[in-house]
C-alpha cells in the first residue's frame, strides 16, 4: 500500500488500473455498461444511496484511505488523551492549594507532555486532511473525466434534448460544487466521528456516570440532526434545479438578446426571470436556514450538556467520588463531544449541497450511452466511397415517422445533390450517414459494408462535413483550420486557405492567421465562419464529402469562388450536396428530390427538368418575376 | 469592487442586519457567561460541597442556554435570508443591466462571458456574504465579550492573550496569504475547464464529423490536470489550516495553565476562574480563527465582485432618450442620413456615409460581400446598435429620440440567425404580438410559408419548442422567426439576409406572399440572391462598409461594376435555363 500513501499527481496515470474508479451503480453494472435502448437507468435517488455511490467512488481510491485511516486515529487518540493530561495538571494545582503548595516540577513535566502529545497529534491531523486532499482532488479528476468522456459517448438525440443551459450547468456549477464540498466536508467528517467514538471512550474511562450524563443528550443531537438534515434534503434539490433553470433562461435571454431588443421585450423576460430567480432565492433560503440551523441546535444541546456535566460532576466531588481535575477534564470533554458533533452538524448542509450536486452528476454519468462500436477491422480497406440507403427508415419521434422506405445509391467519386423544401428530411440523411443518430430500419452501407458494423471513428474520418451552422472553437484561425487535419503541415494549412478564399480575407485581419475567434465567433462574419469551415473540410482530405448547405451565407461572388474550389475538391469523392442554390448541383451525378421524408424524383440536371415534376417546378421558381427580365439584359 | 457591490445589494436588507447583529449579541453574551457561571459552581459550588448552590446555579445557566439557542436560531434565519436575498439582487440588477444594453456591450463581453458572471461569479460573492451573515458575524463580537470576560475573570492572565492572538493571526495569516493566490488560479483554471466543456457541447457535431474527440479529451485532460494540481496545493494548504489553529488553542491552553498556577500559588486566582479563563481562550481563538478564514474567502469573492461591477458599471451605448417622441409625424418612413459606423478602438469603421430614404409599399435591398456592413446597418433600424456619426430617422424622428416602445413596435426585426424561444410555436409568435389572435398567427404562418409544417405539428399552434428551436429545421426555424415579425404588423419591415435558408421554392412562394401583406409597409432587406431583391425601388451596394452604388436594378447594372459582378455570379444558374 506504500504507493498510495501520497495521492498521486493527476498526471501520472500509469498503474491505477487497479484503482480505476468505478462510477457505475451496482444496479447498471449487473445489466452490462450498455444498456438496452428504452430501459431507463435505475438509480436510487435517495440521499442513502446516492452517499452509498459516493463512497464506492472513494473506495477505488483504499490505499491512500487506509493510510488515512491510521493517520486519522493516531490523530484522535492523542487529541483525545490532551485533557485527561491537562486534568491532571489540574489537580496537581487543586492539591497543591489544598495540601502543601504546588509541586511545580511535576506540573510543568505534565505540561510538557501535553504540548508534546499536541504537536504529535497536529501533525497528524495535518497529514490526514493533506492525504484527504489527493483523494478529493483525484476522484474531481476522474468525475470531469468522466463527464467529458460522456459528453462524446452519449448520442446526440440526448445532447439535443436537454437544455443546454442545464446540461452545461451539470458539468461546471454541479461538478465545482461537489468539489468544494468534498474538499470542506471529508476531512472534518472523518475527524470529527474519530473524535467523537475516543471521548466517548475517555469519558467512560474516567467516570461512567458522567458519561452517561453526557451522552443523553446525544439521541437529541442526532434526531435533531436527522430531523433537519430530511427537511434541508428537498431544498438542496430545489436549490440546484433552480440553478440549472435560471441558468437554461439565462442563457437563451443572453443568446437571443438582439430579439428581445428589436422587439421590446425586456419586461417579459424580465418578469420571467424574476419568476426563476425567486424560485431560487426561496430554495436557498430554505436550505441555507434549515442547514444553520443545525448549528445553533447542536450547540444549545452542548450547552445543556455542559450544564448537565457542571451539576452532577458537582455534586459528585462533593460526594468524593471525582476529583476537580477529573469534572474539569469531563468539561472540556463534553465541549470537545460537543465541538465535532456541531461540526458535524455545520458541515452536513455543505455535504449535502454537494450529494445534491453528485446526484445530478450522476444522473448525467449514468444516461444511456450510444450503442457500442463494432470492432475495428484490423485492415480496414481504403475507402472507395460507394454509399447506398437501402429502405431506410428513421424518425426523431416515435409519433411522427419522418423517413420511410428510403433508397438511393452514391457511386464512387459521384455528386448526389439533395433538394426538397426545408423539413423534407435532407439534414436527416447526413445526421444518419454520420451516425449522429441511428436509423430504425433498413441498412447504410459504404462499400458494401453496413455503417453500423463500421467504427464511428473509421466511419467518420472517411467523410468531411460542412455544415450550415458554423462552429469553430476559442483559438486562433490556423488552429481551426487544422482542425480539420490536426497533422498538417503549415503549407497544407495555407494552402486549404486559399483554395478556399480565407486567405484573401484573413489578410485584413490585425493577426492574420493568429486572430483569435473569440468564443462566440463575433469578431468575424458569419460568411468568414462559414469560409473556415470550408476551408477545415478541405484540409481533412475526405473520401465523402458532405456539404449542408455550406454557403447559404456566403455572398455569392465569394461563393463562385468557393464553387471552384469545391469542384476540385470533388473530384475523385463522393459528395452529398444539399443547396438552396441550384447553381451548386446543376452538375451533379444525380438529383434527388425530396418531400417529406421521400425521395419523389431522382436523376441528372436535364433528365428532372425534361420531365416537368417537382425538380422542374424547383428550378423555374428560381427565374420568375424579375429574374426574366435580367436574361433579356445579360444575354 | 466589493464593498460596492456588497453595500448595493444588501441595502435593502440593512434592518434584517441590524437584526442579526442584535441577536448574535444575546447569543455570544449568554454563550461566554454560561463559564463564569461554571467557574462559580466550582469555586462555591463544589469545592465547599454545596449541592444546592449547584442546583440553583445549574437551573441558572439551563435558561441562559436556552435564550442563547433561541437567538442563535433567529439570528441565523435573518442572516439565511439577507444573504440570499443579496444574490436575488445582484443576479436581478445584473440581468436587468444586460437586458438594456445594445448589441455592441453584448458583443464586447460576449453571451457566455455574460452568463458566467450572472451564474457563478454571483455564486462565489453569495458564498461569502452566507458566511459572513450566519456564522461570521458572531466572531468579532465574541472576540469583544470574550476578551472583557476574560479580563473580569483574571486580568492578571491577559497577557497570554496578548500574544496568543496576534500569534494566531500571524500564523493562520499567513497560511491564507498562501492560499489566495493558489485559490484565485483555481478560479481561473476553473473558467478554462468550463469553456472547453461549453465548446465541446456545442461544437458537438464538428468534434464527432471529424473525429476529434481524442484530441478534445486530451486537451480537457491538460486543463484539468492542471485544475487538479493546483486545486490539490490549495486544498492541502487548507488542510493546514485547522489542525494548526486547533494547535495554537491548545498551547495557549497549556500556557494559562503554567502561568494560571503561578497565580493561584500565590493566592492571586481561583481554581474556578482558571477553568473559566480556559473556556474563554477556546471561545476567543476560535472567532479569531473564523475571521481568518472569512477574510480568506475575500480575495476570491473580490475577482468575482469586480467581473460584476464591470457589468453593472458598463452603460448602453443605446442610450433611452430624455423626453422621447411619442409621435411620428411621417409613420412608415425610414431615412438614412450620412450613417457610419464604428467600434470603439477599431482601425476601420464598419460603415460610412450611408443615406438613403423609403416609405410605404417601397422596399430598400442592401446587398454585398460578407463582412461588408449589411448586418451592423439593418441593426440600427431597431437600435440594435446607434449610428456613431449621421442620424438614423423613423416616422421623421431621429431614433435615438423615439421612445424605445414606439420605435419597436414600428419595427419587424428578423435578424440573420434564426432564434426561438423554448415554448411553444404560438409563445414564439406572441413574441412579435403578445395579444395576437390564432387567427392573426395563422395569417402570419401562411404568408411565411409554415402554416403547413405547423399545422402538421402534433399541437399545431401549441407545439413545443425547444431551447434554440432545435427541434425544428434551419429552414423552419427562419420561418417561424420570419412569421413573429409578420404577425406585429409593423411600418417597417427589417430582414437581415432572413431568406437563405429557405430553398428557392419557398423563397419564391414566400416573397409572393410576402408582397401584397407588406403592401402599407416600408421594406429593407438585406439579401445575398438577386432574384430576392431584383424588385427593389432602390439597391444599395455596400463593399467595405462604403456605399459602391445606389438605385435600381437596371440603373446599377448599368453604372456599377460591384453590382454586375454579384449579378454575374449568380447568372451561371440561369445559364442552362
Amino acid at each position: 500500500m506504500s504507493g498510495h500513501e501520497d495521492p498521486r499527481v493527476p498526471g501520472d496515470r500509469t498503474g491505477t488500473d487497479d484503482e480505476e474508479l468505478d462510477l457505475a451503480a451496482p444496479e447498471t453494472r449487473a445489466s452490462g455498461r450498455h444498456m438496452a435502448i428504452g430501459v431507463p437507468t435505475a438509480r436510487s435517488a435517495d440521499f442513502g444511496g446516492s452517499v452509498r455511490r459516493l463512497a464506492q467512488l472513494l473506495l477505488a481510491q483504499r490505499g491512500t484511505l487506509l493510510a488515512i485511516l491510521f493517520t486519522a486515529v493516531g490523530g484522535a487518540v492523542l487529541n483525545v488523551l490532551g485533557p485527561r493530561i491537562l486534568g491532571r495538571a489540574t489537580d496537581t494545582i487543586i492539591e497543591g492549594v489544598v495540601g502543601d503548595g504546588i509541586d511545580f516540577d511535576r506540573l510543568h513535566g505534565t505540561l510538557l507532555q501535553a504540548t508534546a502529545l499536541y504537536l504529535t497529534s497536529t501533525a497528524l491531523s495535518i497529514g490526514t486532511s493533506w492525504l484527504l486532499a489527493g483523494v478529493v482532488q483525484r476522484l474531481m479528476y476522474d468525475l470531469r473525466n468522466r463527464a467529458e468522456a460522456k459528453v462524446h459517448a452519449l448520442p446526440l438525440s440526448y445532447i439535443d434534448k436537454q437544455a443546454r443551459g442545464d446540461l452545461l450547468s451539470r458539468v461546471t456549477n454541479d461538478l465545482d460544487n461537489l468539489a468544494q464540498s468534498l474538499q470542506q466536508t471529508l476531512s472534518q467528517m472523518l475527524i470529527s466521528v474519530l473524535l467523537l467514538v475516543g471521548v466517548a471512550g475517555m469519558m467512560f474511562a474516567i467516570s461512567p456516570l458522567l458519561a452517561l450524563v453526557t451522552l443523553t443528550t446525544v439521541p437529541a443531537s442526532i434526531w435533531v440532526m436527522r430531523y433537519v438534515a430530511k427537511r434541508a434534503r428537498p431544498k438542496f434539490i430545489a436549490q440546484w434545479s433552480s440553478t440549472g433553470s435560471l441558468n437554461a433562461h439565462v442563457e437563451e435571454t443572453f443568446t437571443g438578446h438582439a430579439l428581445v431588443k428589436a422587439y421590446g421585450r425586456q419586461p417579459e423576460v424580465e418578469a420571467r426571470f424574476r419568476e426563476t430567480n425567486d424560485r431560487l432565492f426561496e430554495a436557498s433560503f430554505g436550505a441555507q436556514f434549515m442547514s444553520s440551523l443545525m448549528q445553533p441546535a447542536t450547540m444549545f444541546l452542548g450547552n445543556v450538556q455542559y450544564v448537565l456535566v457542571a451539576v452532577v460532576g458537582g455534586m459528585r466531588v462533593a460526594s468524593g467520588a471525582v476529583t476537580v481535575g477529573e469534572v474539569q477534564a469531563f468539561i472540556q470533554y463534553s465541549r470537545q463531544f460537543s465541538f465535532p458533533l456541531t461540526q458535524l452538524a455545520s458541515v452536513m448542509n455543505i455535504f449535502q449541497s454537494g450529494i445534491a450536486s453528485l446526484e445530478r452528476i450522476l444522473e448525467l454519468l449514468d444516461a444511456e450511452e450510444q450503442e457500442p462500436d463494432a470492432e475495428a477491422a484490423p485492415h480496414p480497406a481504403p475507402v472507395r466511397g460507394r454509399v447506398e440507403f437501402r429502405d431506410v427508415s428513421f424518425s426523431y419521434d416515435p409519433d411522427r415517422p419522418l423517413i420511410e422506405g428510403l433508397s438511393l445509391v452514391a457511386e464512387p467519386g459521384q455528386t448526389v445533390a439533395i433538394v426538397g423544401p426545408t423539413g423534407a428530411g435532407k439534414t436527416t440523411l447526413v445526421n444518419l450517414l454520420m451516425r449522429f443518430y441511428e436509423i430504425d430500419g433498413g441498412s447504410i452501407t459504404l462499400d458494401g459494408q453496413d455503417i453500423r458494423s463500421i467504427p464511428r471513428r473509421q466511419l467518420r474520418s472517411s467523410v468531411g462535413m460542412v455544415l450550415q451552422d458554423t462552429w469553430l472553437f476559442g483559438g486562433t484561425i490556423r488552429d481551426n483550420i487544422a482542425y480539420g487535419n490536426p497533422a498538417a503541415t503549415e503549407e497544407e494549412i495555407l494552402d486549404a486557405a486559399r483554395a478556399t478564399y480565407v486567405d484573401r480575407f484573413v489578410h485584413s485581419l490585425p493577426d492574420g492567421y493568429d486572430t483569435v475567434i473569440d468564443e462566440e465567433g463575433e469578431n468575424i462574419s458569419a460568411g468568414q465562419k462559414q469560409l473556415l469551415t470550408i476551408a477545415r473540410a478541405f484540409l481533412a482530405d475526405p473520401t465523402i464529402l458532405i456539404l449542408d448547405e455550406a454557403t447559404s451565407s456566403v455572398d455569392t461572388r465569394t461563393e463562385v469562388l468557393i464553387q471552384e474550389a469545391m469542384n476540385a475538391l470533388r473530384a475523385n469523392r463522393t459528395s452529398f450536396v444539399i443547396a438552396h442554390r441550384l447553381s451548386t448541383i446543376r452538375h451533379a451525378d444525380v438529383i434527388l428530390v425530396m418531400e417529406a421524408g421521400r425521395i419523389v424524383e431522382q436523376g441528372t440536371h436535364d433528365e428532372l427538368l425534361e420531365r416537368g415534376g417537382a425538380y422542374a417546378r424547383l428550378y423555374n421558381s428560381q427565374f420568375a418575376g424579375a429574374m426574366l427580365d435580367v436574361d433579356v439584359d445579360l444575354v | 469592487m466589493l464593498s460596492r457591490v456588497l453595500r448595493t445589494h444588501l441595502a435593502p436588507y440593512r434592518r434584517t442586519l441590524l437584526a442579526v447583529v442584535a441577536f448574535q449579541t444575546i447569543q455570544v453574551v449568554a454563550a461566554l457567561t454560561l463559564p463564569a457561571l461554571t467557574s462559580r459552581i466550582i469555586d462555591r459550588g463544589v469545592l465547599p460541597g454545596d449541592v444546592g448552590y449547584i442546583r440553583r446555579d445549574g437551573a441558572v445557566m439551563l435558561a441562559l442556554s436556552f435564550v442563547q439557542g433561541f437567538f442563535a436560531i433567529a439570528a441565523v434565519r435573518f442572516g439565511a435570508r439577507a444573504a440570499m436575498g443579496f444574490g436575488r439582487e445582484v443576479r436581478s440588477s445584473l440581468f436587468h443591466r444586460v437586458t438594456s444594453f445594445s448589441a455592441r456591450e453584448v458583443a464586447q463581453f460576449g453571451a457566455p462571458s455574460l452568463i458566467t458572471r450572472i451564474t457563478n461569479d454571483v455564486q462565489q460573492v453569495q458564498m461569502l456574504v452566507v458566511m459572513a451573515c450566519t456564522m461570521a458575524v458572531a466572531a468579532p463580537i465574541t472576540l469583544v465579550v470574550g476578551l472583557f470576560m476574560a479580563n473580569r475573570e483574571d486580568a492578571g492572565l491577559s497577557w497570554v492573550l496578548v500574544f496568543a492572538i496576534p500569534i494566531a493571526g500571524v500564523v493562520l495569516g499567513t497560511i491564507v496569504s498562501q492560499m489566495v493566490p493558489a485559490f484565485r488560479r483555481v478560479q481561473e483554471l476553473i473558467d478554462q475547464v468550463n469553456r472547453i466543456l461549453r465548446e465541446q457541447i456545442t461544437g458537438i457535431r464538428v468534434v464527432r464529423a471529424f473525429v476529434r474527440e481524442p484530441e478534445e479529451t486530451r486537451r480537457f485532460e491538460r486543463a484539468n490536470e492542471d485544475l487538479t494540481r493546483v486545486s490539490l496545493r490549495a486544498g492541502r494548504l487548507m488542510s493546514a489550516m485547522f489542525p494548526t489553529a486547533n494547535l495554537l488553542i491548545n498551547l495557549a491552553s497549556v500556557a494559562v495553565i503554567w502561568v494560571g498556577a503561578d497565580r493561584i500559588g500565590d493566592a492571586d486566582l481561583q481554581v474556578g476562574s482558571l477553568v473559566a479563563y480556559l473556556s474563554y481562550l477556546v471561545q476567543i481563538l476560535m472567532s479569531v480563527v473564523l475571521a481568518t478564514f472569512m477574510l480568506s474567502m475575500i480575495p476570491r469573492a473580490a475577482v468575482a465582485a469586480g467581473r460584476i461591477q464591470e457589468v453593472l458599471d458598463t452603460e448602453t451605448s443605446v442610450v433611452l432618450p430624455a423626453a422621447p417622441v411619442t409621435v411620428q409625424p411621417a409613420p412608415g418612413t425610414l431615412e438614412m442620413r450620412d450613417v457610419g459606423f464604428h467600434y470603439p478602438g477599431a482601425e476601420h469603421p464598419v460603415l460610412t456615409g450611408v443615406s438613403f430614404r423609403t416609405g410605404r409599399g417601397q422596399t430598400t435591398a442592401i446587398v454585398g460581400s460578407t463582412g461588408a456592413g449589411k448586418t451592423t446597418l439593418a441593426g440600427l433600424i431597431p437600435r440594435l446598435f446607434d449610428a456613431t456619426s449621421g442620424q438614423v430617422l423613423v416616422g421623421g424622428v431621429d431614433v435615438r429620440e423615439l421612445h424605445p416602445d414606439i420605435l419597436w413596435s414600428t419595427i419587424g426585426y428578423v435578424p440573420q440567425k434564426p432564434f426561438l424561444f423554448s415554448g411553444t410555436v404560438a409563445s414564439n409568435l406572441a413574441f412579435g404580438k403578445p395579444d395576437a389572435t390564432e387567427d392573426e398567427m395563422w395569417e402570419a404562418l401562411e404568408v411565411a410559408q409554415a402554416a403547413d409544417f405547423v399545422r402538421a405539428m402534433p399541437g399545431g399552434l401549441h407545439a413545443r419548442i425547444e431551447q434554440g428551436g432545435t427541434n425544428v429545421s434551419g429552414g423552419q426555424r427562419q420561418r417561424l422567426s420570419i412569421a413573429r415579425a409578420l404577425v406585429r404588423k409593423p411600418d417597417i419591415y427589417v430582414f437581415d439576409d432572413s431568406f437563405s435558408a429557405l430553398d428557392l421554392l419557398t423563397d419564391a412562394r414566400l416573397r409572393a406572399a410576402l408582397e401584397p401583406y407588406t403592401r402599407d409597409a416600408a421594406v429593407v432587406i438585406v439579401a445575398q440572391r438577386v432574384s430576392t431583391i431584383v424588385d427593389a425601388d432602390e439597391i444599395i451596394v455596400l463593399e467595405d462598409g462604403l456605399v459602391h452604388g445606389q438605385g435600381t436594378h437596371d440603373e446599377l447594372l448599368a453604372t456599377c461594376p460591384t453590382y454586375e459582378e454579384i449579378v454575374q455570379s449568380q447568372m451561371g444558374e440561369r445559364g442552362a435555363a
